[in-house]
């Protein structure tokens, strides 16, 4: 099993769908010679040349429109949105035009499309580049999403989502490119989309966790009193209700973990069902741990605080297990907001 | 009852069924309208009553593999393509004998055997959309091209200039067709576009491009077919700007009450199917009678069409969940 870093196992993924099927191209700002400004299209120009892998204008809306008319018509094309901010004027083509051929065809025409972008602070982007912006893609019907949270992951649910017969979003937290493991790579790699993964087990509780926050979540079980499970959710649509529901049934208590703000985070999806589902299986309400309602701030320290840690998800977790109630957030039981 | 791709063909060889067709498209418009007088369409329409021209133009020009991008003004170049007044009327009564059912209206019509694309609601994003079928086309190396037809109102929003950049830098073989019908909704052409013609736009893209009588279905098809065979060779997009005019309001009641005095019955004197069908009678393709035939004939054939399709059943409740996602 090779070790890779996170953007050389996103290359790889890419590089074996292109070896496996012509119709594969890659379009994106700098993705071509420069081999992306995170190094996640390394060696695909060079091995696969110029016809199928594109550098393109800066110019979302019109090279997502012009991939989504490509997949319509044939090809798998795989776009990379370099921040997923960029995303935002490109948008309509992404969740209005693409999303919904397969059902304003009748079924006749597919979109075996992947838009692949980077998220997430922790990297002093600030501001305008250091969101994730799941809220975006979830909610539209027709469209997948899925999200990396290291090299493995990154690989087999990229090979999965270029293979899928629509259109599939691959979000990918930008400061864990660097982050190293081994992968396995060829089809064993490959993820199913809308599976997750348990990447710790216990009894306490069920903390699910997504991209990421995944690190810290297992971070924070890895030091703590408790024992939890611990999902990394790897798909947000469709997402693992079943796993999901099987751990809070045994542990009865369900922690999500998201980077977004707390308004509209991808967390309230999550407890709503199971507070619906699963009610008299609850032993304490649903916990959500997320950043707070503000825009991502650029100083380190304040980045730092936005993202939830290790530290804070431990502390979290242990009040829920103790009182049995929601504990504050940390804005909260600073006295910074009401 | 031909199919959608002998329609097509029959159209393509033989001018007569040009004129028939251009018939066909304003007689189910006619009908279209007085349906939705009578209540019975749900939602909106969008008529291109006076567009005739334009959409059998493009279909003339176009092979059945190339692949068209067209507006939520589109029930005329889908029947131009191939399309049968049932699968449209069906699809804007919401029955099951609409192209896809009954589950997209007017808006939203779908025939890939003679190339339509999904149709599009949102102004201007079918262009970078045609441009990605250009793709394909390139990357495979076929020489099938791609044809976007959108508004003039389109012209002023990000995708069109996007897809232009793209398409030149990339020498996709894709050919823009904008039919200026001279208003965007209700907005006079000259209150929202700051040049007199859009053609000049090309200039920016380093692209070639045309002025071309949109009332004149011989004129757009040969247009359309050059700029096609331009592309095929590898010699990159055109823009074709044709001139057209929208005789209808924007949609569903509007009588189009802001238009200037006059200006309708000026661009009437072109009414391209006054026009063509007296040329047809000149070159003796049409007999003496040959007018009133066809128009009876096509009369026919939307009566016809209206009682199918208001036999019909509407949509059911599966439809709705049916498609949701590829499998």
């Amino acid at each position: 099993m090779p070790r890779m870093r996170m953007n050389q196992a996103i290359s790889a993924a890419i590089a074996d769908e292109m070896r496996s099927d012509p119709d594969v191209i890659v379009l994106g700002e700098d993705i071509a010679v420069a081999e992306g400004p995170f190094k996640t299209s390394a060696g695909l120009l060079d091995e696969f040349g110029p016809l199928r892998v594109r550098d393109t204008p800066i110019s979302e809306m019109g090279f997502l429109g012009a991939a989504v008319g490509a997949a319509a018509t044939g090809l798998r094309p795989v776009v990379e949105i370099m921040f997923v901010e960029f995303l935002g004027v490109a948008l309509d083509q992404l969740s209005t035009e693409g999303a919904k051929f397969h059902y304003l065809s009748g079924g006749l025409v597919k979109v075996p499309l992947t838009v692949r972008a980077s998220v997430g602070a922790g990297l002093g982007f600030g501001t305008q580049h250091s969101q994730t912006l799941e809220s975006w893609v979830v909610g539209t019907p027709g469209l997948k999403l899925a999200v990396a949270s290291g090299p493995a992951n990154a690989y087999g649910l990229m090979r999965a989502a270029i293979r899928d017969d629509n259109p599939v979003v691959v979000l990918e937290p930008r400061r864990l490119y660097a982050q190293r493991e081994e992968v396995t790579v060829g089809e064993e790699g490959i993820i199913a989309l809308g599976t997750a993964r348990q990447a710790v087990s216990g009894d306490a509780a069920t903390v699910v966790a997504l991209g990421s926050t995944v690190g810290a979540a297992t971070e924070a079980a890895a030091a703590a009193s408790w024992s939890a499970d611990v999902i990394d959710l790897q798909s947000l649509q469709p997402w693992d209700k079943e796993m999901v529901y099987e751990s809070v049934a045994r542990t009865g208590r369900l922690v999500t973990v998201e980077e977004n703000p707390l308004s509209g985070g991808w967390g309230a999806d999550i407890v709503a069902a199971v507070a619906s589902d699963l009610f008299g299986e609850l032993k304490a309400p649903p916990l959500r741990i997320t950043a707070p309602d503000v825009p991502v701030p650029f100083g380190k320290e304040l980045e730092e605080r936005y993202m939830p840690s290790s530290t804070y998800v431990g502390e979290q977790v242990i009040e829920l297990l103790d009182t049995g109630r929601v504990p504050p957030p940390w804005w909260q039981r600073e006295e910074i907001t009401p | 009852m031909s199919t959608p791709l002998e329609r097509r063909q029959a159209l393509q060889q033989d001018r007569r069924v040009r004129y028939e067709r251009m018939v066909e498209i304003r007689a189910l418009e006619n009908k279209v309208q007085d349906l939705f007088d009578e209540g019975l369409v749900h939602g909106t329409t969008h008529l291109c009553l006076g567009q005739e021209a334009v959409a059998v133009g493009v279909a003339a020009a176009a092979r059945t593999t190339d692949q068209v991008t067209c507006t939520y003004r589109g029930h005329g170049v889908a029947l131009a393509l191939g399309l049968t007044p049932v699968q449209l009327l069906g699809e804007i009564l919401g029955r099951e004998a609409g192209s896809i059912g009954g589950i997209g209206g007017s808006m939203h019509l779908c025939d890939p055997e003679i190339g339509l694309m999904p149709t599009f609601a949102i102004v201007g994003a079918g262009i970078p959309v045609a441009a990605g079928a250009a793709l394909t086309a390139q990357v495979r190396g076929t020489d099938d091209a791609a044809i976007a037809v959108f508004g003039d109102g389109s012209t002023n929003i990000g995708a069109f200039h996007e897809a232009l950049n793209l398409a030149a830098i990339w020498k996709l073989p894709v050919v823009f067709v904008c039919e200026n019908n001279q208003y965007g909704e209700y907005s006079r052409i000259d209150l929202t576009t700051p040049v007199d013609d859009i053609a000049c736009r090309a200039e920016s893209y380093a692209i070639p491009s045309a002025i071309v009588d949109g009332q004149d279905p011989d004129a757009v098809a040969e247009a359309v077919s050059g700029a096609l065979d331009q592309a095929r060779g590898g010699s990159g997009p055109t823009l074709l700007e044709l001139k057209t005019y929208r005789y209808a309001g924007h949609s569903r009641a509007d009588t189009a009450p802001y238009r200037p005095e006059g200006e309708f019955e000026r661009w009437y004197e072109k009414d391209p199917i006054v026009n063509f069908g007296r040329q047809l009678v000149d070159e003796g393709v049409l007999g003496d009678d040959g007018i009133e035939e066809v128009q009876a004939a096509v009369d026919a054939r939307i009566d016809a069409a209206v009682e199918l399709v208001l036999a019909s059943a509407p949509a059911p409740v599966e439809a709705m969940f049916a498609n949701v996602l590829a499998p």
